[in-house]
């Protein structure tokens, strides 16, 4: 098993990804740069959080055309597994792997502390470890997570269960109090139509480890690993 | 061209100085040249006034691997690693253009950190800004409350969304710093950023100019006219024409800086690099000449290589131009290729404009023409240094007890009875904006990137892990104006040791202090005094507690229209966690928990947060400071920390500003992760052992040297048995638990509260004044 982590330039929870795969969940893991074309042996990527290209024009819009989203792409429609954490989420938006887009935060101020989010569904490769309605606590850190779609693509997501996360209060209620940024219906996350590709604007990267204080985001790398491993030997 | 008065006056360069810059050069300057001479031997590059006192500081000490004179200051922090760290001013530019001014502020000193190898892990701040609540302006002055409110408001909104846009982007947290008002910074707003890097202690980097013949290389952004005389803007005082200076402030650009640290590391660890500075204060000048000094070489450079932004600059622009996010880079030989490629690859300029030369001198081509050529040493060491005339003022010994207690009297005619009274000051002071949360502020900082911060804001320090090791660095940055207006020396003094006392109460020992000393024109005799003081109580305090200076900055001219700032010498104290396990922050933990208190409480009222709520804009400064013992605050330091050290404590907070009352508030408020918890207290022993009997000090003086700790009831005897041993007052004041804060003193009940209340009014007091419209 294998994750890739790409490094965009400004890219800069990269090293966190790294640090999580590799130290606290104990798997191979390689930077991959965004000027490559190719992804050969890898099971997952992460598209790390950070200011890739500096958000500059709009967050996302300019990584989209780096070298390295071809075979993104390619990987996606293959069926690999895509985590995009922050700016990954943005990127896989603007790169149109998944729908809408991260508008500036409701405040208009970029917000850095830790909220509630709801598992929706714990039938993801990304989320088995979970219990569908866990209320987990998990950093946010953007000043563009505002989720925004269309009311067709909105009935989609919510129909064919592709949201995974929704902010929510600590009792696990869906409040307009506990929207931290104003995204529609609460979103924190979602997937892709097949499911492989999940985009989520906090960042489990910063709570797996009890030194930092929380560890609910463990188990999202832990059902990555576990899936993979699973895909893995259905392969073989 | 021939310099004129005039020319000479635009340039802030006096005729006498002038003088020495013709007998340097053994002739007279161009035009070009004077423009290198202003910037370099202004205040802000060369130190003038303030060069023949920073000497007076200790700067010697086990840890220290690199003392001043460098980018940054460098301490050892075991297992071969390092930290390299720094704090600088960005004052005046943050005044004329509050984001971008803040912004680059952060760029600026990220640059000093990464030019030493070390990658930056924490950012921090200490803002000054003018009040943010009418009732705090003194309406007898000239300018109308509400407008200056509303631009207080809206430098301070700047300042904190620059300083956050920039560190989020370049992905350094930003863990914590310090935010106080008076109406002194009401035009002289203090922005001081501090940053933190670790660098293997072999692979330090430094500015030298080394290898005759080496290349010198260009890299990083565009040079640009942005930013041309700067530094020279940061050596004078304000008037109302500040506004038209604002060309002069450079604008950031976290992502090119981003961009600079990833090569520059990679590059070093590559083995092509000799010596590295960035292109701060003075741009170009200053690196070339500086670097070339420290190495006792000079530097030859080709104006025409310089990757330039915009068409048909000058030299002189050029030169001194402090377009960001640039470096200069000694390259080692036959390494310029490779060096070059490394910085292609981050898509960053990367240019040799010139080689290092045997003659001391800094000498600079633009179209095949000499248009430049000094001395290094004319433009460094020779610099003009000025011991200049210094006035004391007598500090101030008011008693003002009688003052808080007729306004304490008037209160209790108003509430009722003695309790409800202080009930209702603790609220009015923990609601205040000195005391009040500074969520506001840090939630618009991305403080936990890099997943080290194992502290975030809002306990006495923070904390980050070193990842690769057993061990966390715990850091605080501390200054109070009130104190050192009043007091230069003590002030100056009861800010290191506050400093210190943080990273103790966070489980740390004291490494060493990063400096920045923010003044108003030294030019004014009483505040070249103060100065003075300022300097001595550093250094008294940096000596008692063993905790030497690496490196500082001093920035002088915090004054517009006559009106200066306080002294605000501000303390960045760096401490080690040995083991990580002995991290520690302020809250109390559980019910049961028994609170102690180690030290004495005096009648310690001057110059207090209470005297400020009560007496307002009037009394803002008044009375004696605190009386601080450096004997007595070394100990009680070592006994907190041999106790968090023995794994005995469960929490502990310094208690400074709004004293004992506030901070016990504040140890009860919720944190990440933990609810609220009330406390149940009985100062009887504390006062009787302290001979204190009135209230009102009791509660709210600011007697330094306590520490509020909590730890389970069998860890008392032991405890108490380490404070006897080093001779420290240490009593019991009761147990944490419930959901009220209760205070009393020989039966006497003083402080009633839920602690729910109090911390509602403590959360969300900066925002009610600067998310509505003002």
């Amino acid at each position: 098993m294998k994750f890739g982590v790409v490094i965009f330039p400004g890219s800069n929870c990269d090293h966190d990804a790294y640090h999580v795969v590799s130290k606290v969940i104990g798997q191979p893991v390689n930077f991959i740069w965004h000027k490559e074309q190719e992804i050969n042996d890898y099971d997952a990527i992460i598209l790390p959080g950070g200011f890739s290209y500096g958000d500059y024009l709009r967050t996302g819009a300019i990584a989209r055309f780096s070298p390295i989203m071809k075979a993104i792409k390619d990987f996606a429609r293959d069926g690999g597994i895509i985590l995009g954490i922050c700016n990954g989420f943005q990127i896989l938006c603007e790169a149109g792997l998944l729908p809408g887009a991260l508008m500036r935060n409701r405040s208009l101020k970029y917000v850095c502390e830790h909220v509630n989010i709801r598992v929706e569904r714990a039938d993801t490769p990304f989320t088995s470890g979970y219990q569908r309605g866990q209320v987990l606590s998990i950093p946010i850190a953007h000043g563009e997570g505002n989720y925004f779609c269309d009311e067709a693509t909105m009935a989609e997501l919510e129909s064919q269960n592709r949201i995974i996360f929704r902010y929510c209060d600590s009792g696990g209620a869906v409040t307009i109090e506990s929207n931290p940024n104003g995204s529609l219906n609460n979103i924190a996350g979602i997937t892709n139509r097949e499911g492989n590709v999940l985009g989520m604007m906090p960042h489990p990267e910063r709570a797996s480890e009890s030194a930092l204080g929380c560890k609910d985001g463990r188990s999202l790398f832990l059902s990555l690993a576990e899936s993979l491993r699973e895909m893995i030997k259905l392969r073989a | 061209m021939k310099i004129t008065p005039e020319i000479l006056d635009q340039h802030n360069v006096t005729p006498e100085e002038y003088e020495r810059i013709k007998q340097l050069m053994g002739r007279e300057p161009n035009l070009t040249e004077l423009g290198i001479f202003s910037v370099m031997w202004s205040e802000h590059c060369s130190y003038k006034s303030s060069k023949v006192h920073l000497r007076r500081l200790p700067t010697e000490g086990e840890c220290l691997v690199q003392g001043p004179g460098e980018n940054a200051g460098i301490v050892d922090i075991g297992d071969g690693w390092c930290a390299a760290f720094k704090i600088e001013s960005h004052n005046h530019p943050s005044f004329i253009e509050p984001y971008q001014g803040a912004a680059t502020g952060v760029g600026g000193i990220l640059r000093d950190i990464f030019t030493m190898g070390a990658r930056p892990i924490a950012a921090m701040n200490s803002l000054r800004f003018g009040p943010i609540r009418d009732e705090e302006i003194d309406d007898s002055r000239e300018q109308t409350s509400s407008r200056s409110v509303a631009r207080n408001r809206r430098i301070m909104a700047g300042v904190v969304k620059g300083l956050g846009d920039y560190g989020n982007a370049f992905g350094v947290p930003t863990v914590g710093g310090e935010v106080a008002f008076a109406d002194c910074y009401s035009l002289n707003p203090l922005v001081n950023a501090f940053a933190l890097g670790l660098v293997r202690r072999e692979h330090i980097f430094y500015g030298k100019a080394e290898g005759i013949g080496n290349s010198v290389i260009y890299v990083g952004a565009k040079t640009g006219r942005d930013g041309i005389h700067g530094a020279t803007m940061a050596s004078a005082e304000f008037d109302e024409a500040a506004m038209e200076k604002r060309p002069t402030v450079q604008v950031g650009d976290p992502f090119s800086e981003k961009l600079l640290l990833e090569a520059c590391l990679e590059a070093m660890r590559a083995g092509a690099i000799v010596g590295i500075q960035d292109m701060g204060a003075a741009g170009l000048t200053s690196s070339s000449c500086e670097m070339g000094a420290r190495a006792g070489t000079g530097l030859e450079i080709d104006l025409d290589l310089v990757p330039q932004r915009e068409a048909a600059m000058t030299a002189y622009e050029m030169l001194l131009s402090e377009s960001q996010e640039r470096m200069l880079i000694v390259a080692k030989r036959g390494h310029d290729r490779q060096l070059m490629e490394i910085f292609h690859r981050w898509d960053l300029d990367a240019v040799v404009i010139g080689q290092v030369i045997a003659e001391q001198r800094l000498r600079v081509f633009h179209k095949g023409e000499v248009v430049a050529d000094i001395p290094n040493k004319a433009l460094t060491d020779e610099a003009p240094r000025y011991d200049r005339p210094r006035r004391p003022f007598a500090v101030s010994t008011e008693d003002v007890t009688p003052k808080i207690e007729a306004a304490v009297s008037k209160l209790k005619s108003q509430i009722g009875d003695e309790s409800q009274v202080f009930t209702e000051i603790l609220r009015r002071l923990v609601a205040s904006p000195n005391l009040a949360s500074k969520r506001w502020v840090y939630r618009q900082y991305d403080h936990m990137v890099r997943t080290n911060t194992v502290v975030p804001p809002g306990s006495d320090a923070a904390a980050l892990r070193v990842k690769e090791t057993r061990r966390s660095l715990a850091m605080s940055l501390d200054c109070n104006g009130r104190y050192c207006h009043l007091n230069p020396r003590e002030g100056a003094k009861l800010a290191v040791a506050e400093a210190a006392r943080n990273v103790v109460c966070g489980g740390a020992r004291p490494l060493a202090i990063t400096n920045c000393l923010n003044f108003a024109s030294p030019e004014r005799p009483e505040v070249m005094w103060a100065f003075s003081e300022t300097i001595d109580g550093i250094a008294e305090a940096c000596r008692a507690l063993g905790t030497p200076v690496t490196g500082g900055n001093v920035s002088f001219y915090n004054e517009t229209d006559g009106e200066g700032v306080y002294p605000t010498p501000v303390i960045g104290m760096l401490g080690l966690i040995e083991d990580a396990r002995h991290t520690t922050t302020q809250w109390f933990k559980e019910a049961g928990d028994v609170i102690l208190l180690l030290g004495l409480t005096r009648n310690d009222l001057g110059a207090s947060e209470l005297l400020s709520l009560m007496m307002g804009a009037a009394g803002e400064a008044g009375g004696a400071v605190p009386r601080l013992d450096l004997e007595a605050e070394k100990a009680i330091q070592k006994v907190c920390l041999e106790a968090i050290q023995a794994g005995l404590v469960r929490s502990a907070h310094d208690c400074s500003d709004g004293g004992l009352a506030a901070a016990l508030a504040e140890s009860c408020f919720s944190s990440y992760g933990r609810e609220a918890i009330g406390a149940r207290i009985d100062l009887s022993e504390h006062a009787k052992l302290s001979g204190i009997d009135e209230s009102t000090a009791l509660l709210f003086g600011e007697s330094p040297s306590r520490i509020i700790s909590s730890l389970k009831p069998e860890h008392v005897p032991e405890v108490k048995n380490i404070a006897r041993r080093a001779g420290v007052v240490c009593a019991v004041i009761g147990e944490a638990g419930g959901n009220e804060l209760s205070v009393a003193c020989d039966s006497k009940p003083l402080i009633e509260v839920a602690v729910a209340s109090l911390e509602e009014a403590w959360r969300n007091a900066l925002s009610s004044y600067l998310d509505r419209p003002a």
